[in-house]
């Protein structure tokens, strides 16, 4: 039978694609390469810290790269790796729709990534820029660096989050099939229609607070130049106001992608299906109020600190709400123990580990102590790869056969999620002591008593890597060896399980009704 | 006679049209926030200088930013009766309001081309840079006018992107592209050039009124 792979076969079919599963799988390619090359210059990183001095690289280069490391993991990897991909992949199909509400668009945005990531790219090549990824006036007006081009290609990249953003948030509006109401669209589409509607309120934020550093950079405007009236303050508040609802961009999805695995590997309705979609909003809602506990140093009055420390703690309770309903959903369920599930129980430890590292660096006393040092990175490290790269992965081994029709290798999937798991903690978590015992952040050298914390840490990274290399290569084996995947492998109840793998050009053979609801275990399939 | 095509992916026009008008709605609501970090800048900075901000206020010509506004409200006006025209199948009249409304940005455009002309002539660039600051050396007027050419200059960026989308709009309606029955996307393309107006009935205040006349 012919699928969206095979129906056009041409390279124009593709570059002029107006389908939103193609679209997606061209964001699957493109986000995954753009990890790979963060995750090389990581192993980089890591690699320079085995010694205490120069071990392959001198100081400016490792600003350059662990700037690189930043820039292309937040807005080339995170950010659209769920949305971009998996969104506009699934939710359609979820939905039952044959296609998103603006394909035309839906394609635009691919092409907008795509030059945002060329500009940058020419920026690392000509030399790299050094002011790490949150371009912190007024080192950023000053630095001769190739800054300008960092800047324009994540300003331009800006536009794709929120095209794709707007483009979910009015499918979700007008694309659902007959019978689904809100309240019958799967916990992941609830999480999408959250993480859209952050990423069309904070991202032009984010564009703005670029153009004035690129005017600063580039012309010497002086916005943020005390010499002629500007505050560097006010620099740190607008960047925070995107970017610390930035990383609700980035763990939003990954918790969407985890509320749709757990009831399928555990043949059980969600505990409670409300209190997943209604903490998705409170997760959204409260992301905006908590910026300032990424200042609490910068020069805040005691009030002002305390009152974001208590708003950035209501997150962990909504969080704690999911977290809770996602443990309940497995207890007393038939589990069945495949790979997906394997990052699902990798992603509760970390992220749970990494939410109450949060709460501790959220109270402002504690913090103080804790600014600018490995804490913080290894906390931010935890929600960022612990869960969010986790839940990518989870997504993308349940996803896999629908996505190529084709299943990989069970037990190199569990092997590669063990590794995972244990070379991800095995890294991260020495640098929780490191930063406690006093270590900054993107330090190049640092005293011999912190070594040992940092050799165990450059060894995590070794096992970490060699998980996601294992990933790489069955994944990449099953596309042609893999046996034929059927509709629906893992017994799910969403709509993307009643379609052929991999689904038709137009999703559905006819278009569905909603029969039983999005996970109605308590009778069999169709029953 | 044009009739609005369905897309094979809507139900019916009734969406079609519902996801078009949310769509622009979202866009704006993003576009809003866009500006927001300029407004930010603009109070934050207010507050640290306000008495070098009305000075440079009052340097501030009134009546060319007064005339601006009455052009664009003048420009809203007419693209709103173009959209009701074209409802009621009035092709042409249409197409000459839609037009005034692109007349009325040029005309925007200008006027706010001459007053940079004259901010150049008197020695104010952005970025504290000119003769004007040696005689106003007080870092509120360097921020204040630094932040009136971003604010404006990307105000000015949208006004053009105005100009073309409304051109357009009037070279469909006139090819029978968009008829009667697509009257809601002439209505979409208002709707955009009414934000810009709006953003610019904060700005006048900002750059021309607020505290100019209290010495």
């Amino acid at each position: 039978m012919r699928n969206y792979l095979t129906e056009e076969t041409t390279i124009w079919s593709w570059l002029a694609t107006t389908d939103h599963k193609r679209i997606g799988l061209m964001f699957f390619v493109l986000t995954s390469l753009s990890l790979m090359v963060g995750g090389a210059l990581a192993m980089v990183l890591r690699l320079e810290h085995l010694t205490p001095n120069y071990t392959i690289m001198g100081p400016q280069a490792y600003n350059q790269v662990f700037t690189l490391h930043g820039v292309i993991m937040v807005w080339f990897f995170l950010i659209p790796s769920i949305p971009a991909a998996f969104g506009n992949f699934f939710v359609p199909i979820m939905l039952g729709a044959r296609d998103v509400a603006f394909p035309r668009l839906n394609l635009a945005t691919v092409y907008i990534y795509i030059v945002g990531a060329l500009i940058v790219f020419i920026g690392m090549v000509a030399g790299g820029t050094d002011t790490g990824w949150t371009f912190y006036p007024p080192y950023s007006s000053q630095t001769y660096t190739m800054l300008l081009p960092v800047l324009l290609g994540v300003f331009i990249l800006g536009f794709s989050t929120i095209l794709t953003g707007l483009n979910l948030i009015v499918t979700i509006h007008t694309l659902r099939t007959k019978g689904m109401g809100f309240m019958q669209m799967p916990l992941f589409v609830w999480a999408m229609y959250g993480v859209s509607v952050i990423q069309v309120i904070a991202t032009p934020v984010l564009g703005m607070v670029l153009l004035l550093t690129t005017l600063d950079h580039g012309l010497d405007w002086g916005f943020f130049d005390p010499a002629r009236g500007g505050d560097v303050v006010l620099f740190q508040h607008l960047f925070w106001f995107y970017s610390h609802p930035a990383v609700y961009i980035m763990v939003l999805p990954a918790m969407g992608v985890i509320s749709d695995v757990i009831p399928t590997f555990a043949h059980k309705n969600p505990l409670s299906y409300k209190a997943i979609a209604y903490s998705t909003f409170g997760i959204a809602f409260v992301g905006f109020l908590t910026w300032g506990h990424h200042m609490f140093v910068s020069g805040m009055s005691t009030f002002s600190a305390g009152i974001f420390g208590v708003l950035s703690m209501f997150v962990g309770i909504f969080s704690a709400i999911k977290v809770f309903t996602w443990v309940g959903t497995l207890y007393k369920g038939s589990v069945s123990l495949k790979t997906p599930l394997f990052y699902v129980f990798a992603f509760l430890f970390l992220f749970v580990f990494g939410g109450m590292t949060g709460i501790a660096v959220a109270t402002v006393s504690l913090d103080v102590h804790w600014t600018d040092t490995y804490f913080v990175v290894a906390h931010f490290h935890f929600i960022m790869v612990g869960a969010s790269l986790t839940a990518w992965l989870a997504g993308l081994h349940y996803w896999w056969p629908k996505m190529t029709g084709r299943m990989y290798s069970e037990p190199w999937g569990i092997a590669a999620a063990v590794l995972v798991f244990l070379g991800f903690i095995a890294t991260f978590f020495p640098q929780f002591l490191l930063g406690n015992g006093g270590m900054p952040r993107r330090y190049y050298y640092y005293p011999e008593k912190f070594w040992p914390l940092h050799v165990m840490s450059t060894a995590g990274s070794w096992v970490l890597g060699l998980g996601l290399v294992i990933a790489l290569i069955y994944l990449s084996w099953s596309i042609f060896y893999g046996p034929k995947a059927p509709p629906n492998p893992w017994g799910g109840r969403t709509l993307e399980w009643t379609t052929a793998s991999p689904p038709p050009t137009h999703n559905f053979e006819v278009s569905p009704t909603l029969g039983q609801g999005p996970y109605d275990y308590s009778r069999p399939i169709g029953g | 006679m044009y009739e609005a095509r369905l897309l094979e992916h809507f139900e019916d026009m009734e969406k079609q049209r519902h996801a078009a008008k949310l769509g622009m709605w979202i866009f704006l609501g993003s576009e809003l926030l866009f500006f927001n970090g300029l407004f930010t800048i603009y109070a934050f900075y207010r507050v640290a200088y306000p008495v070098h901000f009305r000075g440079a206020i009052e340097h501030n010509i009134k009546w060319l930013g007064t005339i601006n506004t009455a052009v664009l409200v003048a420009g809203s006006l007419c693209v709103a009766l173009a959209a009701n025209f074209l409802r009621m199948g009035r092709r042409l009249i249409a197409v000459v309001l839609t037009l005034c409304t692109a007349l009325a940005g040029v005309t925007y455009v200008v006027i706010k081309s001459i007053e940079y002309g004259i901010h150049f002539s008197e020695g104010i660039y952005p970025g504290g840079v000119g003769r004007f600051y040696q005689e106003h050396p007080e870092p509120g007027f360097k921020v204040f006018f630094t932040s009136y050419f971003a604010t404006t200059g990307l105000h000015v960026i949208h006004v053009a992107g105005g100009v073309i989308l409304l051109t357009w709009m009037a070279w469909w309606i006139h090819r029978d592209r968009v008829g009667p029955a697509g009257a809601y996307r002439l209505g979409i393309a208002g709707l955009y050039w009414h934000f810009v107006d709006i953003i610019w009935l904060f700005l006048w205040p900002m750059y021309y009124l607020l505290g100019a006349h209290t010495k």
